[in-house]
């Protein structure tokens, strides 16, 4: 299957009846818009002008196209055999997504929505970021199709991920750092949203992650479902049959969301979402609002989050900015729901030392999002029912961890002399 | 259009409308400088003038607003203010004369209870509610909450809302309608768009309901200049910064009386 074929064939081959979202973007009780009547007017406009893309093949050939050339797809898929044997002789696949242009999966939702703003006629574009990898990818496309871009981050995030920063105004962006709240990825998306509900006529706002109101959600899911695929069938053609797991990190969940949807009328395939465990699930400190959450309204949509008793946002932990995120998308909570997809929190101690098992089994530095499916993978191949060797473990490496390498260093005590 | 048997919001703009003016609606978080200080102001701006009060219920994600009101409900949330404040704020609102809504973003109320929240409210004496993140496509639940309470569920429209929208908003809207002035967030602005008079002539074929403008009003003059064309004037940011700015709570309470001394008399002005 070609790329295009993965965001403008039909998406209800892979899908579960019935098929959602619901017209007005429901995933069960999930997601719908919880929005200032103000921006209702664009997101209809976003949401026929994606179903108009949709089914135009121009577009779609223009994003195969740019995905292949541009943006390095498709991924290779790398058999672990190294990492293999140090769980017991699984048989370990990684989706190679930190090989994508940019370093991360984040680059296949940034092209996407930046050829539909410049379809919409909008000469802006404005988004959120965390680790920064999807600011940077915006960034990027904003340069290739000629689009102002401006990026909102925490202020937090500009300090651990300052690497990304650089590289946003290297790229011609301006990053405004958001100094409201807890100066985190949530505070960035509030900021975006301000910025986007004035300047609505000429913007669009590119939401990086599987979240926010309709039609986000699923169309950032089509957009980085070209993922899984790929995966799919890379799997197929390498071991003959499909895996016993797929495992991808969960923050808002879009890279999970894009190598799990492929694979969910697969009855035998497992999935696992690994969302960040801080310093632990029962400490209270973490951001796993599916493992520990309950359902509620943040940032345009329904779903799981973190919160209190009166329905305010709580702060989160993580040592990862790109999961450090108090809500999830809410596709994914349709699916814990369903017990389709499992969820479990992977703290930093186990994220970290995944990290370091993988760079020094695979020669693979990762980002520390992507170490948390890594961790829970290896988990997985331990306590599983059957022997190890009969195991094969699809695994979504989302990005590289170069922007990473400081906080790893110190987590490590490394580089000191 | 009821009058005698309706609400107190009813009621309220039905007096404006006797006394040939428009209703001022006056805007003020919970808990902010402190859960009494803000009773306090609300008190102030009922005395001053002010027909019916917005108690915002302060939340951790307020997209909707603009730098001050951010700060002061940053401000009361640190300070610990808690949903049962908001409602004794609004209690104290009715009983000062107004008639009292709570402005909320719909988590909390989701996290509540969303009929033991329009329960809570009705029994503190609030008449109804705003909410600015809840649109009528997904307000079913708190529509027949409101409904089973006797509370105004109180909605918006915007300069870009299509007639299809303000048609399918009026129908569920009661009390008054809430005209957001400007696309953008809560803030104080220097000049009121001529878009809300036209968003107001659009709207008016739809309903019979009154028309409150909101968003950016800050002085007397920006008032009277609404007041000529809406049903009601709404101010929240200036108010705020009154107490944002004012050197102790005192004053603050004081700066928030002259304020909407000065926008009463917007009001009537002819």
């Amino acid at each position: 299957m070609t790329v295009s074929e993965a965001v403008s064939g039909k998406l209800p081959d892979a899908m579960p009846e019935p098929v959602l979202p619901d017209a007005g973007g429901h995933f069960g009780p999930y997601g719908g818009r919880f929005v200032p009547e103000a921006l209702v007017a664009a997101l209809d406009e976003l949401d026929e002008a994606y179903r108009g893309a949709r089914a135009d093949p121009a577009f779609t050939a223009e994003l195969d196209r740019q995905l292949s050339t541009y943006a390095g797809r498709p991924t290779p898929l790398t058999d672990a055999t190294r990492l293999g044997a140090e769980a017991g002789g699984a048989r370990i696949l990684l989706k190679r997504e930190d090989l994508a242009h940019t370093g991360s999966h984040k680059i296949n939702n940034a092209l996407g929505q930046a050829l539909l703003a410049k379809r919409m006629g909008k000469p802006r574009v404005i988004a959120e970021t965390g680790a920064g990898q999807h600011g940077v990818a915006t960034a990027t496309v904003c340069a290739l199709l000629g689009l102002e871009c401006t990026v909102y981050m925490g202020e937090e995030d500009t300090v651990r991920q300052s690497l990304n920063v650089a590289r946003m105004q290297l790229l011609g962006a301006e990053v405004r750092p958001v100094s409201s709240g807890s100066k985190t990825l949530k505070d960035a998306t509030n900021e975006a949203m301000r910025d986007w509900v004035t300047n609505v006529e000429r913007t669009h706002y590119v939401i990086g992650s599987v979240v926010g109101p309709h039609p986000f959600p699923s169309m950032v899911r089509d957009f980085q479902r070209v993922i899984g695929v790929e995966a799919r069938a890379q799997v197929l053609d390498l071991v003959g049959r499909l895996p016993d797991v797929v495992v991808a990190c969960v923050g808002g969940g879009s890279n999970a969301i894009g190598i799990f949807h492929p694979f969910l009328d697969d009855a035998e395939v497992a999935l696992l979402g690994c969302e960040a465990g801080g310093d632990g699930v029962e400490t209270g400190h973490h951001a796993a609002p599916l493992t520990a959450g309950t359902p509620g309204v943040l940032h345009g949509a329904r779903s799981y989050l973190m919160q209190d008793e009166d329905g305010q946002t709580l702060p989160t932990t993580s040592i990862s900015a790109g999961l450090d995120y108090p809500g999830v998308g809410p596709e994914h909570a349709w699916l814990r729901d369903a017990e389709r997809a499992r969820y479990r929190g992977v703290t930093d101690a186990e994220a970290m030392a995944a990290l370091r098992t993988l760079a020094q089994t695979e020669g693979i530095l990762c980002a520390i999002e992507s170490a948390h499916a890594v961790a829970g993978a290896l988990d997985w191949v331990r306590s599983a029912a059957v022997p190890a060797e009969d195991l094969v473990v699809l695994v979504n490496v989302s990005g590289r961890g170069d922007k990473d390498a400081a906080t790893a260093a110190r987590w490590f005590g490394l580089g000191q002399t | 259009m009821t009058v005698a048997t309706g609400s107190a919001i009813d009621r309220a703009f039905a007096t404006a409308r006797a006394e040939g003016r428009a209703a001022l609606v006056g805007y003020l978080p919970a808990g902010f400088p402190s859960v009494p200080g803000a009773i306090d102001a609300v008190r102030a701006m009922v005395e001053a003038g002010v027909d019916v009060v917005e108690v915002g219920l302060p939340y951790s994600d307020p997209l909707m607003d603009g730098p001050q009101v951010q700060a002061a409900v940053e401000s009361a949330l640190a300070g610990g203010v808690r949903i049962a404040d908001v409602f004794a704020t609004v209690a104290a609102a009715a009983e000062a004369g107004a008639a009292a809504l709570v402005m909320t973003y719909w988590n909390p109320v989701e996290a509540y209870g969303v009929d033991r929240f329009a329960a809570a409210l009705a029994e503190a004496g609030g008449a109804g509610a705003i909410t600015p993140d809840l649109i009528p496509d997904e307000a079913g639940p708190w529509l027949d909450a409101t409904a089973a309470h006797g509370l105004d569920p109180v909605f918006l429209v915007a300069p870009s809302s299509t007639e299809a929208r303000i048609a399918s908003t009026v129908a569920v809207t009661r009390g008054f309608l809430y005209a957001a002035s400007t696309m953008g967030v809560t803030g104080t602005r220097t000049a009121v768009d001529t878009v809300a008079r036209q968003l107001v002539e659009r709207v008016r074929p739809h309903t019979g309901l009154p028309v409150a403008v909101g968003l950016g009003i800050s002085d007397g003059d920006q008032a009277a200049e609404v007041a000529a064309f809406a049903d009601g004037v709404i101010v929240g940011s200036a108010l705020v910064r009154c107490l944002l700015e004012a050197p102790d709570p005192r004053s603050g309470v004081a700066a928030v009386g002259r304020l909407a001394g000065e926008l009463a008399e917007g009001v009537r002005r002819r």
